[in-house]
Order: structure tokens, then sequence, then C-alpha cells
């Protein structure tokens, strides 16, 4: 699938001499700089509409794909989690969710072996655990847009997300915590966005914990012929236009569309995550390729 | 292969801001900004965006009258836009009232609009048709002077009448026909018996709107335009 074979002038190298390597931008070539400025634009006028746009174009299949993410992850009470270009909240809210469940099925377990004690006891007890309806877990959501980051503390707000979260602008090329903090690090559908991908994973190895996990939701590639021309069809044709009459922002959509067929499929991805020393990588597919999840471990 | 072809038709902008669109899309687009324009009145673009994906037949329509007279063809030639940067408003506000540049600033400044917020054209798929729904949009504003007609939800519903009587384009016709639905029955009876019969005998009756080079006649009065035009009084 060799893309972008444009010829390139004279101006155009001497241009690319100037500013640095030449990337990709959906379809298009720009240098580094160009990529970061142009990604950081689309999600800066997406962000208002970015979960209604999530519905209409994944028919609200991408809150499933979410989920999914999370019960693999299946983070227990007093997991410290870091999300990555986690903007509006989606996956850090699932957390805190799933966490407070099983947190819930803990007490309630404590409570049934509490039978013999007196109720003054009983109610003593229940106080202390109830400060703690999320076991000291917690979730550090990252995001490198500030509007995205923006829209994520107003649903936070408005759906009663407290505790247990925090809001921090920044890069996943270059993260702004310590070595060995995290036990689980998450990235949905945010890699893809990303300019340096070696550079985030060499990141995410480094904050994360010795035993940490490293799971990446994204879009990835369909085998399947028939689908693969179904799924191109509905990308290409339907996408653009959802984004324009719903965003009012065809060209915002037409990137992501384009950026889905020019990031690296589940094997390539497999490979870089490895070379970040990463160990026991692997990927499930879900939807016949149209989305990834990629996990792996640090030793 | 679909990539490829997304690639090429990169390439084939024809004017700043096109966006080329294969026939699926427009349809898709078509359907999807009339559903929307209806539910969400402020949505502005997706009114520009119907006329846009239906004027296929009408705009050519319109460009071949143009070419056909002498004002339209200089018009088509000179490709003049009606922006804040491009009129003199000191002096057009100097001239006396009735004239078509004093009627015309006062109905900027009585409905506080300007015409500075018309959308530019992005899925017309050729670049003289791009211009002419361009200047339909922007000859809009003097239409609302030389029928007398305010912006509000009436006033707007009695232009379409009118351009749609005009030029044809499925938008005006939707627009005309859609509009009146959020009116009170008061105002649609004013609507049907007096405003829109006009309208349509005046869109009728006149030459083609978009065939008058307006920035060269600021100094005619209004009535005498109207006249020339073949626009009745208004009621």
């Amino acid at each position: 699938r060799a893309l972008l074979a444009r010829p390139a002038g004279a101006l155009r190298a001497l241009r690319a001499l100037a500013a640095g390597p030449e990337m990709h931008f959906g379809f298009q070539t720009v240098t580094e700089e160009e990529r970061r400025e142009k990604i950081y634009q689309v999600f800066e006028s997406v962000a208002k509409k970015y979960d209604v746009m999530n519905d209409s174009m994944t028919l609200g299949i991408h809150r499933v794909w979410k989920d999914i993410l999370v019960h693999k992850m299946n983070p227990s009470p007093g997991t410290l989690l870091l999300d990555v270009a986690g903007g509006t909240g989606d996956i850090a809210f699932r957390f805190i969710n799933y966490v407070r469940s099983i947190r819930e099925r803990q007490l309630q377990r404590k409570l049934k072996h509490h039978q013999n004690l007196s109720w003054q006891e009983i109610f003593e007890s229940y106080q202390k655990d109830k400060f703690n309806s999320l076991g000291d877990s917690q979730v550090v959501v990252c995001d490198i847009n500030r509007e995205m980051l923006k829209v994520g503390k107003q649903k936070a707000q408005h759906l009663g997300y407290t505790e247990g979260l925090s809001w921090v602008l920044g890069n996943a090329e270059e993260l702004p915590f310590d070595d060995d903090m995290f036990d689980v690090y998450t990235i949905a559908f945010g890699i893809r966005n990303v300019t340096r991908i070696d550079l985030a994973l060499q990141e995410a190895y480094r904050v994360l914990k010795p035993g940490g996990r490293f799971l990446c939701l994204e879009f990835s590639h369909v085998s399947n012929p028939l689908l693969s021309r179904l799924y191109d069809l509905y990308s290409f044709q339907v996408i653009p236009v959802l984004g324009e009459v719903i965003a009012g922002d065809w060209k915002s959509y037409q990137y992501l569309v384009e950026s889905i067929r020019r990031f690296p499929p589940q094997e390539e991805l497999k490979a870089m995550i490895e070379d970040a020393g990463f160990f026991k990588v692997d990927y499930e597919n879900l939807n016949f390729g149209i989305v990834a999840i990629h996990s792996g471990f640090k030793l | 292969e679909e990539e490829e072809e997304e690639e090429e038709e990169g390439w084939h902008q024809l004017y700043p801001g096109h966006i080329p669109t294969s026939l699926l899309q427009k349809a898709l687009l078509a359907a999807g900004s009339a559903v929307m324009a209806l539910c969400d009145p402020y949505r502005h673009d997706m009114v520009a965006v119907l006329g846009e994906t239906t004027g296929c037949l009408a705009l050519p329509n319109l460009r071949d009258k143009m070419k056909n007279h002498p004002e339209g063809y200089r018009i088509l030639q000179e490709r003049p836009r009606i922006r804040l940067s491009t009129l003199d408003m000191a002096r057009l506000q100097g001239l006396p009232d009735g004239s078509l540049g004093r009627e015309y600033i006062r109905f900027l400044e009585d409905n506080k609009v300007s015409p500075d917020t018309r959308m530019p054209p992005k899925f017309v798929d050729d670049e003289e048709l791009a211009y002419v729904i361009q200047r339909y949009r922007e000859v809009h504003d003097l239409m609302h002077t030389l029928l007398g007609m305010p912006t509000n939800m009436l006033g707007e519903v009695v232009v379409k009448w009118f351009e749609a009587v005009q030029t044809g384009l499925p938008m005006c016709v939707l627009g005309a026909a859609f509009g009146p639905v959020r009116l009170s029955t008061r105002k649609l009876q004013v609507l049907a018996t007096e405003l829109v019969p006009w309208a349509i005998r005046s869109g009728l009756n006149a030459s083609c709107v978009l065939n008058v080079y307006y920035e060269q006649r600021w100094e005619q009065p209004v009535e005498s335009l109207r006249e020339e035009l073949g626009i009745f009084p208004p009621p």
C-alpha cells in the first residue's frame, strides 16, 4: 500500500531540510511540527461534539469497546491508573465505576462476616470503610489538549465523579510524571494521534511500575476483504458527512478516517510495543479488526 | 482503490475551501443538512450546504442567464464581492435617503447584520458555479432591501418565496415551503393572503436579480430600481 508517492520538487526538499522530517497527516504530507499543530486544532475543534460524534459514527458501539477494555484491565481497589489521551474521561469514569462496584462487593462480604458483632461495632466499621468507596484507587487523566480536558472536567462534574480523579495537561511523548509510578497505563483512541509513537511507548514503559500493564485500544486493520470494502465505504462516504452535518466540520472527520488507514496494523504495533521493552505483548481483535486491544507488561 | 481516489480528489480542489465530494456523499449531505436545518434553525451552515448539494440544475441555469445578459456577463467576468472591506460605508451612508446604498446600510444597521457572515461554498464542483452561489448569498441582503422585508422569520420566508421563483434553487423552494411551519397563525394569514402572492408575482415579473451590478448602482433610488426590475411595490 504505497501511498503518498508524491513527486518531491526541489522546493519541497529544501523545505523538508529546514523543517525536519516529513510525516503524514491523514493522507497529506507535513512536517512533524505541522502535524502536531494540525492535530491539536482538530481536537480543539471537535472537543464539544466529541461524544456525540463518537456515538453517531460507531452507532454507540464505542461504548462497548471501552467497557471491554476496562473489563480486560480488571482493576482491583487500590489500583493507580494513568489514562493518556483520556480527554473526555470515558475510560476514567468506567474505571471508577468498576472499582466502586468491586469495592461494594468487598464491603458486603465484610459485613456478612461481621454478623456476630454488636450494631455499634458494625456501624463503626461501616463508617470507616464508607469514606473509602474507591479503596484508594485513583485515575489520572492526561491529555495534550486543553479543550478536551475542559469537556472532560465538565462531564465529571455533571455526572458526579468527584473523588479519585485528577486531570493533567501533558504530552504522551514526554509525560510529566516520575518513573515507576502507575499500575496501569491506558491509551484509548489516542495513540493514533501521537506524532512519535515510539516515544509514547517508551514513556509508557518508564512511568509504569514493574509488573505494571500497558493497554492500548485503537482502530486497526480489517483483513476480511468484503468487510474491509464495506468498512472503507462507510468510513469515507458517511463519516465526513456526519462530521459536516453534526459538528459542521468535514475536515476533522476526513482526517480521522485517513489517520485510521495510516496507522500500523496489529502485528506492526505489537512489534513496536515489544521494542519499547514490554513483555508478553498480545492483541485482541474486536469486530473483525476494526478495533484492537494491545496489551503488554513491564517486568 | 478508495484510498487512491481520496488522494486524487484532494488534488482536485477547484477553489479555496472546495471539498470534492462523490455523488453518494452529496446525496447524504443533502438529506442530512435538510433534516438538521429543520431541527436546528440556527444551523445556517446546513442551509448553505443544502443549497450547494441540491443546486446542480438551478445553478447552471442561473449562470447561463447571467452569461446571456450584458450586465450579468460583466459580473461573471469581474467577480465583484460584497464585503465590509470592499464597501465604502461612509460614502454609502452619505447618499440621499431612498437611494439603494443608503437604504442598504439602513437595513444592515436596523437588523444588525453584516455581509461578511455569508458561508463560502464548499461542495460546488465548478469554480464558476461556486461564484454564482456566492453572489446569490451576498445579494440576499439586497433582496431584503429591495423587497422591504426585515430579517425576522416572516421577512425571511417572504424573501425565500421571491428567491425560489427567481432562482429555482431547491433550497429556496424548501425554505419557502417549510419556513412558515414556525410561524403563528396570525402571521401565517398575512403571509398567505398578502405577502406570498405579492412575492410570487414580483418574482415572476422581475428580470433576473443576479443580473444587476448593484455595486455600480448605489446612487439609484430603490423605487427606480424596483421599477426597472419589475418588482411590484410592497404591500
